[in-house]
This record gives structure tokens, C-alpha cells and sequence, in this order.
């Protein structure tokens, strides 16, 4: 099992320490263009998560390439580079010109407007111009994560990364949405049995490996995730309130493994699959 | 600049000052930093830290002055001696203090880093606005700054021929920045990680977005 970081939740050249706390780092999305990302206020505070309308704020492939990719590549630690696009040819064209990383095809931002083409057929093109290993991260809004996975198997892919956050919307007192936006994605502990749902139906559908991620905040957490099927756990949310993160869940990861009457944490891998009915999504 | 940590620390106190809260924490490993810098204070029950400047240092400890608007703050300010909170930096850049003249400029909970900073100046001049007589309690933090309250406003009586170090609500700060075009300010923002990982903290300043975690919280304007 790899303990990754979810794109976007960690920044490792302003914190290379926790990046290389992790056993692979996955970048912010790239994009074809620089883009400021949206106007503040961009994050708030739920009860039980936050929401974050970022916008993809990154400064495109170009200087991520000639810049940002070689910084990276000194701090030793494997590299995952999310991508991203409006149009399946502009994921393809980053894709191309990426070597020695696994790519992750970031198919479901809900902050920016989304591609024309299907998460396949993005995974498709994709894969016509990279041998490397090819992640999709879907959105937890597909209809049915059964079909989505196996569209994306036939396209193609090495693996999945679910799930990435909801959309929803926070008002302050006045009843004015608080993010500049209006909606936000919605990411912490209030995901996770989403994400566990997500991760479960998934692996009915593939054997392919599953990054699993969504409220992840402990050990326990983590292992629920490898019960539903997750081949690799990442962690969001949790890494704002708890740059330690990694380090923690990985001790606890072993003695709830052991609590859960289970020798190691790979011993309960898709031990729930089994226990949960039968659904389209 | 000293090393963020983060450490689980004791809380020692929470006292009252008018509508706000100073919390003191026992102060373990952590470093206190340059003023303007400010630590993730964990808000117990809540999702996320809160970012807080540094108010002042007293020995052994690290004390923060919060205003509670919010759960977060709230949950900060319900605190007592022996809770325990986790505490993560210092963080941020400060002020610069290679001032000739300087004069510190505060409005409302914006005075909270500047009794730590009045220290590092040897106490220079202060200005502090408040919206009332109750919120000014907090000016026993600086005993011998000028006092004015709503609608008397900080700009109305600060010299301009100074160096200006301000915090306070943005309308504030532009003010400020208006009258004193090289002022050092330090800016607010939502802030969900405090060391750059969220990109939630952006402020727009002169048409640029900043990071105010890592590029702030104190930008000079000029």
C-alpha cells in the first residue's frame, strides 16, 4: 500500500519535509494555461468539512515543465503529476510530454467547467501517447461507479483514484454564500462513507489498483478504505489541520490492522466487499 | 527564521479583554518567531486550525489574543487552564524591524500582534481605532498607545511621516496604505493550512493574488 497525498492538498516545494513523508507525491493539476484559479473567499469551514473553490490555480504546462517538474524531481520522492484540461486532446498533449511519473487524469474538479468527452474517452487519448502508468480520479457524482471504472479499464488506465470532493455550497449569516464562487468542493470526515460506497463499487467492477481517498483522518480510516477494496490510501483534508499526518496514520494503519483481529493492514484488503448489497452506484 | 513545529501544548489561561479572548499556552519546543508571524491553532471539535498571530511571549509561553465571532474562535476562547490544544509554527513572515521611525497602527482584534512587535521596537508609538469603549479594553495590551473609537479613525490622527506597521480589517489597511504607501501591513485571510498546501488564503494585492500564508501575512505595499 502507498500512502499518497490528494492533488491539491499539498504544496511539496513549500513543504518538502511532508512530501517526502509520503511514499509518493501527486502535484496540483497541471493545465495547458497558467490559471490564477477563482477569486477569494476560495475555502470555509462546515461543521464536518469545508469546501475549497480553488480553481485549478496553477502556472501551466510550460513553466510546470521547464520549472516545477525538475524542483520536484530533487526531493527524491516518487512523483504523481495530476493533469488536467477542458478537452480530452489538451490532457493528451501534457500527457505526451511527461516521462518517469504516474499520471493521474484529474476527470472531476467540480470548481472549473469539465471537458466535452467522457472520462474514457479522455483516458483513451490519453493512453495512445504515454506509457506511463495512467490514473483517472473520478468524480464521486458518477451514476454509477461500476460502468464509469470499467469504461476507464477498457480505455485503457492502470488504475482509479477516488473519490474527489462533492459539490456543495456554504451560507453565512446573511444567507450569502460564503465562497466568491458560490459552490466549493466539499472534502473531509463528512465524505467518508462516499467515498467508502465509491471505493466498494469500484472494485466490484475492476482488479485494477484503487487510490482511495475521502476524510481520511486516522489509521482506522485508512483500513476501512483498504476493507473496501483501496489498493493505496491518500490523504486531503487531514494534511491542513495535520502536517504530521502521514507519519501518524501509518503507526495507527498497524495497530488498527491488529485491532480489526487482522495481522496487517493488507490482510483486510476488500474484506467488506462482500458484506454491502449490490447497487448501480 | 526559526523552524515551524507542531506540538500538542497546555493550555495555562484565558482571560477576558472587553469582547476578546487571550489564551496562553504553555510554549514546549516551539519558537516564538518575529512578530507578525502566526501559528494553526487546533480549535477543538472543529475541522480545521485557526490561524492567530503571535500577541506577546511571556516567558515560557506563547499567548494569543482571538476574537470570538466564529465556532472556531469560540471554541478557542471556551478553552481552560489544563486543556490541552495542538499549536503549529511559527509560520509566515513577520515585520520587517530595520525601521528608522516606526509607528504601529491597529484596528479592532488587528492589535494582536502588535504588543509582541511594540517589544521587539522597544515601544514605539501606537495608534489603536476600536468600534467601542469595550472593545478598546484591549488597549491595556499597549499602554501608552493613542486610543480612538468609532467614529474617530486611525487614519484621521496617525502622523504620515513615519513607519508605519499596521494590522487590521482591510478597509483599514487601504486607508492606511493610501496615507503611508510604504506601510508594512499584514493582511487576513480564511486560511485552511497555514504552510501553503491549501491555496485557500489568496489575497489580491495591487491585481497579484498572493498566498498570505507563505508570501504574508505581513506584505509591504510599495
Amino acid at each position: 500500500m502507498l500512502l499518497l497525498n490528494a492533488s491539491g492538498c499539498l504544496d511539496a516545494l513549500t513543504a518538502p519535509d511532508v512530501a517526502s513523508s509520503l511514499d509518493a507525491f501527486v502535484t496540483k493539476t497541471v493545465t495547458p494555461e497558467p490559471r490564477k484559479g477563482n477569486p477569494p473567499v476560495r475555502i470555509a469551514e462546515t461543521d464536518f468539512g469545508m469546501l475549497n473553490a480553488i480553481g485549478l490555480a496553477n502556472p501551466g504546462r510550460e513553466v510546470f515543465l521547464a520549472e516545477t517538474l525538475p524542483q520536484l524531481r530533487a526531493l527524491d520522492v516518487p512523483l504523481w503529476v495530476s493533469v488536467g484540461g477542458f478537452a480530452a486532446h489538451e490532457y493528451a498533449e501534457t500527457c505526451a510530454r511527461l516521462d518517469n511519473v504516474t499520471i493521474e487524469l484529474n476527470l472531476s474538479c467540480p470548481n472549473v467547467d469539465e471537458a466535452p468527452e467522457s472520462a474514457a474517452e479522455i483516458v483513451a487519448a490519453c493512453r495512445e501517447v504515454t506509457a506511463n502508468p495512467l490514473y483517472a480520479k473520478v468524480s464521486p457524482h458518477s451514476w454509477d461507479m461500476g460502468e464509469t471504472v470499467r469504461a476507464i479499464e477498457a480505455a485503457g488506465a492502470d488504475g482509479v483514484s477516488m473519490i474527489n470532493t462533492l459539490r456543495g455550497v456554504a451560507l453565512d449569516s446573511r444567507l450569502h454564500p460564503k465562497l466568491a464562487r458560490g459552490t466549493g468542493g466539499y472534502s473531509g470526515p463528512a465524505l467518508r462513507p462516499v467515498a467508502l460506497a465509491a471505493v466498494l463499487a469500484a472494485r466490484r467492477a475492476t482488479e485494477l489498483p484503487i487510490v482511495g481517498m475521502g476524510g481520511v483522518c486516522n489509521g482506522r480510516d485508512a483500513l476501512e478504505l483498504i476493507a473496501c477494496g483501496a489498493t493505496h490510501v491518500a490523504l486531503g483534508t487531514v494534511l491542513f489541520s495535520d502536517p504530521d499526518a502521514p507519519a501518524r496514520v501509518r503507526d495507527e494503519l498497524d495497530s488498527e490492522a491488529t485491532r480489526a483481529g487482522f495481522d496487517r493492514a493488507a490482510d483486510a484488503f476488500g474484506v467488506a466487499v462482500d458484506g454491502v448489497a449490490r447497487l448501480a452506484n | 527564521m526559526s523552524r515551524p513545529r507542531r506540538e500538542r501544548l497546555r493550555v495555562t489561561g484565558v482571560e477576558a479583554l472587553g469582547p476578546y479572548a487571550l489564551v496562553r499556552v504553555d510554549r514546549g519546543g516551539i519558537d516564538p518567531g518575529v512578530p507578525g508571524q502566526f501559528f494553526m491553532l487546533e480549535a477543538p471539535g472543529r475541522v480545521l486550525p485557526r490561524p492567530m498571530s503571535l500577541c506577546f511571549a511571556p516567558r515560557g509561553e506563547l499567548a494569543f489574543l482571538l476574537d470570538p465571532i466564529g465556532p472556531g474562535t469560540q471554541a478557542l476562547a471556551s478553552l481552560v487552564a489544563g486543556d490541552c490544544i495542538h499549536v503549529f509554527g511559527p509560520l509566515g513572515n513577520g515585520f520587517r524591524l530595520d525601521v528608522q521611525r516606526p509607528l504601529l497602527v491597529g484596528g479592532g482584534i488587528g492589535i494582536a500582534p502588535l504588543p509582541y512587535l511594540a517589544e521587539a521596537l522597544e515601544h514605539p508609538p501606537a495608534v489603536l481605532g476600536f468600534r467601542s469603549a469595550h472593545h478598546a479594553e484591549a488597549a491595556v495590551l499597549l499602554p501608552n498607545a493613542e486610543v480612538v473609537i468609532d467614529p474617530t479613525l486611525v487614519t484621521d490622527v496617525m502622523p504620515t511621516d513615519r513607519d508605519v506597521l499596521a494590522c487590521g480589517p482591510e478597509p483599514m489597511l487601504e486607508a492606511v496604505r493610501t496615507l503611508v504607501p510604504d506601510a508594512q501591513l499584514a493582511w487576513e485571510a480564511p486560511m485552511a493550512c497555514g504552510y501553503g498546501a491549501c491555496y485557500g488564503c489568496v489575497v489580491e494585492v495591487d491585481g497579484e493574488l498572493k498566498r498570505l500564508c507563505v508570501e504574508g501575512p505581513v506584505l509591504c505595499s510599495s
